[in-house]
């Protein structure tokens, strides 16, 4: 498994097989999601077996798009950009096998402990103690080739893509230990340190948060490299980057009580994580306009360019999304918003438009690149183009008139205050939505496979190109 | 420009652009999780809040493995539908024994905070094996398995307490030792039937 390589070369066998690893969870949570949405559409698709229940293949869905698709897609991204960028191979790159390999081990039986039901009931951190720890030391060590990849690098400033990077490694890391701190009471059981209305707020501290830097910081890291490198143009302001980085990290991390709107905790906690969550419009369209003035000199390459087009299409849905987002957390809106399917569009509309979407991107980039070689299929990317938006909106949009008529229909109430609405009426009023939903899951699936085919044509039988690091120009050199 | 000057300081010194993401992002976590964490009334039950039995923390414990909470909240929020449908508002009182907490975030089934003594056993029996046998077009999952299998042992039950009284839940050894005779000759399924029929009795309107 390790790649001797000279000093000089970069690491690049360890991307190509993170991008695989991350390819296949798309598949299986995008799967799982597509089956979740049959479910609920025809509740006996679970055929009476406990761990294709819906409530067991939920955390499934959800940790296998974050941790397996995403994590995986986000190692790979760094572990190219971070090397490109310091003019320099990894740091212990055996050690960064170890990330590679660990990881898919912890998202694999992790996986397989929630079918079977190991469940420790918080939301987007489901996985009990022994999988908090594994994933803890992973994580560390992660730490520790990219920060030492830094810190070896040939290049004296660190560019700004490492920075969102790197909050995304040390936020995750400060997140997750404190939300995991739990009392073991058997193997695969545990209960949390915090009860109730407190744990409620640590919970959503660190819940927004994964969100805020697992999937809008490590991506805009992604943002940031791939973005100048496949426009051909620098960026627009770096001043603004570096301005828009720490307003982002102050202000990202207030936003958590805004799921709590309404909820038993106390109101000021909700009010602050109301403004503060306004507050975060602006350095989120900050990065956004700042992406869409790099590209704004090279749309022509638009039509040419698979790649850009997922790249710049994801900064549209970013930039939806952060909008949508702030105005979610306003309590008046929250107020129809919450609990209902307007948050499951909110978050796909943040997963499919911006995450998967960017991914696409990046991986159409660095396929063929880290091969050498075209790309199997450009006609395959561009029909993966329009599935990808076509899903995506149509999943939006059901959900928005879904989230929407739940909301206000379970608020009504007649003119002597008794309610206008049965619920079992409203549920089974969402049966329209809910078709339609499955279709648009069906839609971006069927997206997925195809450059997961069109990928697998472009670097099947050929190994790693060997790059090797070029010259620093002395001016920006270290020392 | 003096802000160039430090942005210089920190894009070329690693240790120090670490240092500087940890200390600006946990500001805002600080603030709001240390008075939280602090504030009393959060960690005081309300009067008629006790911690949950043995069959009742069995039962809790099968709906955080079946996922319950993914469609089910358990919070009713101080609005005039809310309180129509569900019955009293949640008070922070009653969850001061829930670890962890199971409020939710999506209610693709109604609200469970008070649906404790609102049907009969015999009906969540019928609902959780044939929901559709009562609730026409309804759309949640069958838990077939949940009648063929034993409630956990007493032996587990008390290990799962002495972990609760370690972070405060006031079980005596009596609570303890009785466990296992508490869920003797049960199925998962009376378990959970016991949990759902114990929610929301923790708030009475009138008072203790």
């Amino acid at each position: 498994m390790t790649e001797v390589a000279p000093a000089k070369v970069y690491h690049d066998t360890i991307v190509i097989r993170l991008i695989q690893y991350s390819v296949i969870w798309a598949l299986v949570a995008m799967l799982g999601g597509v089956w979740l949405a049959a479910e609920l559409v025809w509740p006996g698709l679970d055929f009476g077996q406990s761990w294709l229940s819906y409530g067991r293949l939920r955390p499934l869905h959800t940790n296998g798009v974050i941790f397996g698709f995403g994590v995986s897609a986000l190692m790979a991204t760094a572990f190219y950009s971070v090397q490109r960028t310091c003019h320099v191979p990894l740091f212990l790159p055996r050690l960064a096998w170890f990330c590679c390999h660990a990881w898919q081990l912890i998202v694999l039986l992790g996986g397989l402990s929630l079918l079977a039901g190991h469940n420790a009931g918080k939301e987007y951190a489901e996985l009990e103690w022994p999988f908090d720890i594994a994933i803890a030391v992973v994580w560390v060590c992660f730490a520790v080739v990219f920060f030492g990849t830094i810190a070896t690098r040939k290049i004296r400033p660190i560019y700004i893509s490492n920075w969102f990077y790197g909050a995304l490694i040390i936020v995750i890391a400060m997140l997750h230990i404190v939300n995991s701190l739990a009392v073991p009471v058997g193997p695969m059981r545990s209960y949390s340190l915090f009860a109730g209305a407190q744990d409620a707020v640590v919970q959503w501290w660190y819940g927004h948060n994964a969100v805020g830097f697992l999937l809008t910081g490590g991506f805009l890291g992604m943002l940031y490299y791939f973005l100048p490198k496949q426009s051909g143009r620098p960026i627009w302001s770096y001043r603004l980057s570096v301005l828009a980085f720490w307003a982002f990290v102050y202000s990202y991390i207030w936003a958590g009580p805004h799921h709590l709107h309404y909820n038993s905790v106390p109101d000021w906690v909700q009010t602050l994580g109301m403004v503060m969550s306004i507050v975060l419009l602006a350095p989120s369209w900050a990065t956004m306009v700042n992406g869409i003035m790099t590209v704004s000199s090279a749309w022509e390459k638009l039509r040419t360019d698979p790649a850009l087009k997922f790249i710049v299409l994801s900064l549209a849905f970013y930039g939806l999304a952060t909008f949508e987002g702030p105005m979610m957390s306003i309590r008046s809106v929250n107020v129809v918003s919450h609990f209902t399917d307007w948050t499951i569009g909110h978050v796909h509309s943040g997963a499919l438009g911006w995450n998967a979407m960017i991914t696409y991107g990046t991986f159409y980039f660095m396929a063929p690149r880290l091969v050498g070689a075209e790309l199997y299929s450009r006609r395959l990317a561009n029909a993966h183009f329009w599935l990808a938006l076509a899903g995506t909106m149509l999943y939006i949009v059901a959900m928005w008139a879904a989230g929407v008529s739940q909301g206000l229909l379970w608020l009504s109430v007649d003119e002597i205050g008794e309610l206008s609405f049965d619920f079992k009426d409203i549920m089974a009023s969402m049966n329209p939505y809910y078709i339609l939903r499955l279709v648009a899951g069906l839609i971006f699936l069927t997206g997925t496979f195809l450059m997961a085919y069109n990928l697998y044509m472009t670097v099947r039988g050929r190994p790693a190109q060997r790059a090797t690091v070029p010259a620093v120009a002395p001016a920006y050199g270290v020392g | 420009m003096s802000g160039m000057w430090l942005h210089r300081k920190f894009e070329e010194h690693t240790g120090l652009l670490i240092f500087g993401i940890l200390f600006v992002s946990a500001i805002g976590g600080l603030v709001q999780l240390l008075p939280i964490l602090d504030q009393e009334s959060l960690e005081t039950a309300e009067a008629n809040t006790r911690p949950h039995t043995a069959l009742e923390l069995a039962g809790r414990d099968i709906y955080i493995r079946e996922g319950c909470s993914v469609c089910h909240s358990q919070q009713i929020r101080p609005l005039i539908a809310e309180v129509e449908r569900y019955g009293p508002y949640s008070r922070a009182g009653e969850f001061v024994y829930d670890r962890p907490f199971l409020w939710g975030s999506k209610r693709t089934g109604p609200d469970l905070h008070r649906i404790g003594g609102r049907y009969s056993d015999d009906w969540h029996r019928i609902h959780l094996l044939d929901p559709r046998a009562v609730v026409p077009g309804s759309i949640m999952p069958a838990y077939p398995w949940l009648a063929r299998r034993a409630a956990p042992t007493g032996e587990d039950m008390a290990a799962r307490m002495a972990g609760l009284r370690l972070l405060g839940h006031p079980y005596t050894d009596e609570d303890i030792a009785n466990a296992g005779a508490e869920l003797d000759g049960l199925m998962e399924i009376d378990a959970l039937i016991a949990y759902l029929q114990s929610l929301g009795t923790g708030y009475t309107e009138a008072g203790p």
